[in-house]
């Protein structure tokens, strides 16, 4: 959990990234110097289409914030139908984290096309100003409560077998 | 294949209560295909048990995941024992017959199921399964070109259509097709529309669920 | 060598099945009208006896409705005995969603033993429609195979299992028909299925396009069905235009548009729904192969006698009774 200061929540927010459109545009809002919050780490994924939810949750359970996806504009997806499918995904995943108590707000997708450096940046600035509204990941919040203030493994469960193939 | 799909999220977190660790079982055949019980379904599921736990501030979930060829056989079940001698419940997400043979061979463990079983039928296009047989074990499918009136017909109907058959769509909801009109066009198709003259008599339900719980044996096969 | 004359049989009665009055006005020629009643949600007999006593002179049979669009109401059977002590003829009518063919021939004894004489044979409106959509739903026999059962037992004195039945009921079977539905193609051979499985009688579906129950009768006529079989054209009268625009969107249900304007230009609507009936029964009357009408006046049964009396059908023929009346009760 990173932390500025003590009395500002920082997010911790992962971003997938699709290779083709998204990383390419956060190369280029790199490369522009634009500026975006540190609290938003890039992963990249070859496609929007091959975030598998177990790897979200998974994020989540690892002390995300906020998750995001970021994939090719509607009807560019360089895999053709990648990003529809990572969409529906998304939806769905998102009424399960309402249904655990997460909350699907902490989810979001994007769709950018490769040059849109800008826009690549103004969606990390927005992403993390939603989370930091909404505060911590219930599960952080729910972890100490657990472990009653101690130390310990609150946070059980390190997901065996939840590597993706 | 058997058709199944998850149960809603608080119904699977309900049995959990009490519990400290649990095993998730799924299965590589039907409830793989119809994306309900396989490697990556238990793996979502497992996942999302113990976030609702951690989320809800109470006592964490250890799971333990495994996934085997399928669940109704005794021999990819029983070596299972091992696993679900060290947990507190075990969660089947096979179809029903699955979760019955967990049951039975985890013989000192609680188990539960994650899915509700539908029905036998197969895929229609990506994420969408149909009903197609009746399981009445007295298969008459020749006299119907092929499609199943007791699966397919609401009224499981032997002599073409009751008066709600309309566009080819079933009264009892506009996405059914109505099963004779399709018996109907396939065998007017193929030229064989006497079949439909013919009255079939009164079914012998015997060799359907109606008669009790049935067996099937192959003496040739037994050791 | 002497030979015997043989002794001449009376024609009628050799070919009366059931003795029941809708039959024998069949029989004697006449053109026949049924109307109908639907039994209540509860458990009073009132508005059964009512309506019958209001209907009582203007039709030759009631139809007693079994549970129908799967709403539980009072039973059919025992509906006919509260219409039989109105004096008039019950036609019940018996679907297979709610019963297997235990239930179905042990009913049809008890309603026999009642005096009932028809029946008329359904599969039935699917449980979803109704107020217990919960239910588990039976079909363990279709209509065709129920017509056959009540059949075999007039005919063959035989049960469903093939055993003998000592005393054996003799039903006039009736089975219902649907010329406005699909696949139209196939609506002349279900029809002639009904027919070849034992049906006597049928009633249609409500018929406000005269000009498509032609064509259905020409199919049926064509396949030799019409001596066969007594064909009775179903009628629903419209109380109002919205009624009728409803009627237009039932699916399977056929509305002329004009009838429709008709309706909806008219100053008193329910005067010209009756009209529109009356002039309904008219035509069809004119219609090969058409032996009667089967008026639905639901929620309007008052209506009926006036409906029957403009249509020219009053008074209703009387016959030389075999028990006595319009009504065919006792066993």
């Amino acid at each position: 959990m990173r932390q500025v200061s003590s009395e500002v929540f920082e997010p911790t927010i992962v971003a997938y990234c699709c290779y083709y459109c998204g990383l390419t545009a956060a190369d280029l809002a790199g490369a522009m110097r634009l500026e975006y919050p540190a609290n938003v780490r890039v992963v990249e994924v070859p496609c929007s289409g091959k975030i598998d939810p177990r790897v979200i949750l998974g994020a989540f359970e690892g002390g995300a914030d906020g998750v995001y996806v970021v994939g090719c504009l509607e009807g560019d997806c360089y895999f053709i139908e990648g990003n529809t499918r990572a969409a529906k995904r998304v939806t769905r995943l998102k009424a399960l984290l309402d249904q655990i108590g997460v909350g699907g707000e902490r989810l979001a997708m994007y769709n950018v096309y490769c040059s849109m450096g800008p826009k690549f940046a103004a969606i990390a600035r927005e992403m993390t100003e939603r989370i930091r509204a909404l505060g911590p990941s219930p599960l952080r919040r729910g972890a100490a409560a657990a472990a009653g203030g101690g130390g310990g493994d609150g946070s059980a469960g390190t997901g065996e077998g939840s590597a993706q193939s | 294949m058997i058709v199944a799909d998850q149960k809603p999220l608080e119904e699977i977190y309900a049995y959990l209560e009490g519990t400290r660790r649990v095993l998730i079982v799924g299965c590589r055949e039907c409830v793989t295909v119809c994306q309900a019980g396989g490697e990556k379904e238990v793996g979502l599921l497992a996942a999302a048990l113990r976030l609702k736990r951690q989320a809800g501030g109470e006592e964490p979930l250890e799971t333990v995941e495994d996934c085997v060829q399928r669940q109704c056989d005794a021999e990819y079940v029983e070596p299972l024992k091992e696993a679900a001698a060290g947990v507190d419940l075990v969660i089947s997400m096979a179809c029903g017959v699955g979760v019955q043979y967990l049951a039975q061979y985890l013989t000192d463990t609680w188990v539960v199921p994650a899915l509700n079983t539908r029905f036998g039928g197969g895929s229609v296009e990506q994420g969408v399964w149909e009903e197609r047989c009746g399981f009445c074990g007295d298969c008459q499918l020749d006299r119907t070109g092929g499609i199943c009136p007791v699966a397919r017909c609401s009224k499981s109907l032997f002599n073409g259509p009751c008066g709600g058959s309309y566009d080819g769509k079933c009264e009892v909801d506009e996405s059914i097709d109505c099963g004779w009109q399709l018996i109907f066009d396939r065998l007017k198709a193929l030229d064989r529309l006497a079949l439909l003259a013919e009255i079939q008599p009164a079914k012998d339900w015997r060799t359907s669920r109606d008669g009790g719980p049935r067996r099937v044996v192959r003496e040739d096969l037994r050791i | 060598m002497s030979q015997s004359p043989e002794p001449k049989a009376p024609a009628a009665k050799a070919q009366v099945k059931s003795g029941s009055h809708l039959e024998r006005m069949f029989a004697a020629g006449h053109f026949a009208v049924t109307g109908e009643v639907g039994p209540p949600k509860s458990c009073s007999s009132k508005s059964i006896r009512e309506h019958s006593a209001a209907m009582r002179d203007s039709v030759d049979g009631i139809n007693l409705t079994d549970n129908q669009t799967a709403i539980v109401r009072l039973s059919s059977i025992a509906a006919a005995v509260h219409v039989m002590a109105e004096g008039c003829e019950p036609i019940i009518q018996m679907t297979c969603r709610d019963r297997n063919r235990i239930a179905i021939q042990s009913d049809l004894l008890g309603a026999y033993s009642l005096g009932v004489r028809n029946v008329l044979c359904l599969s039935g409106d699917h449980q979803c429609f109704g107020n217990h959509p919960q239910a588990k739903n039976v079909y363990d026999l279709d209509s065709i195979q129920l017509i056959r059962a009540v059949r075999d037992l007039r005919d063959e004195n035989l049960f469903v299992s093939g055993e003998k039945c000592r005393f054996n009921p003799k039903f006039y079977i009736g089975a219902a028909a649907n010329p406005f539905a699909d696949p139209f193609e196939f609506r002349a051979l279900r029809l002639a299925k009904k027919v070849a499985a034992g049906a006597d009688f049928i009633q249609t579906q409500a018929v406000y396009d005269v000009e498509r129950f032609a064509e259905w009768l020409r199919l049926t006529g064509d396949m030799g069905l019409h001596p066969r079989v007594k064909i009775m054209a179903g009628l629903v009268p419209a109380k109002s235009a919205k009624a009728l625009r409803y009627v237009s969107t039932v699916p399977g249900m056929r509305v002329p548009d004009d009838m429709i304007r008709r309706m909806e230009a008219a100053e008193d609507q329910e005067a010209e729904g009756i009209k529109i009936c009356v002039e309904t029964i008219q035509q069809v009357r004119e219609l090969p192969g058409v032996a009667g009408v089967h008026i639905m006046a639901i929620a309007w049964e008052k209506v009926v006698p006036e409906i029957v009396s403009l249509a020219g059908l009053l008074p209703r023929p009387k016959l030389e009774s075999a028990g006595g009346g319009n009504a065919a009760a006792g066993a």
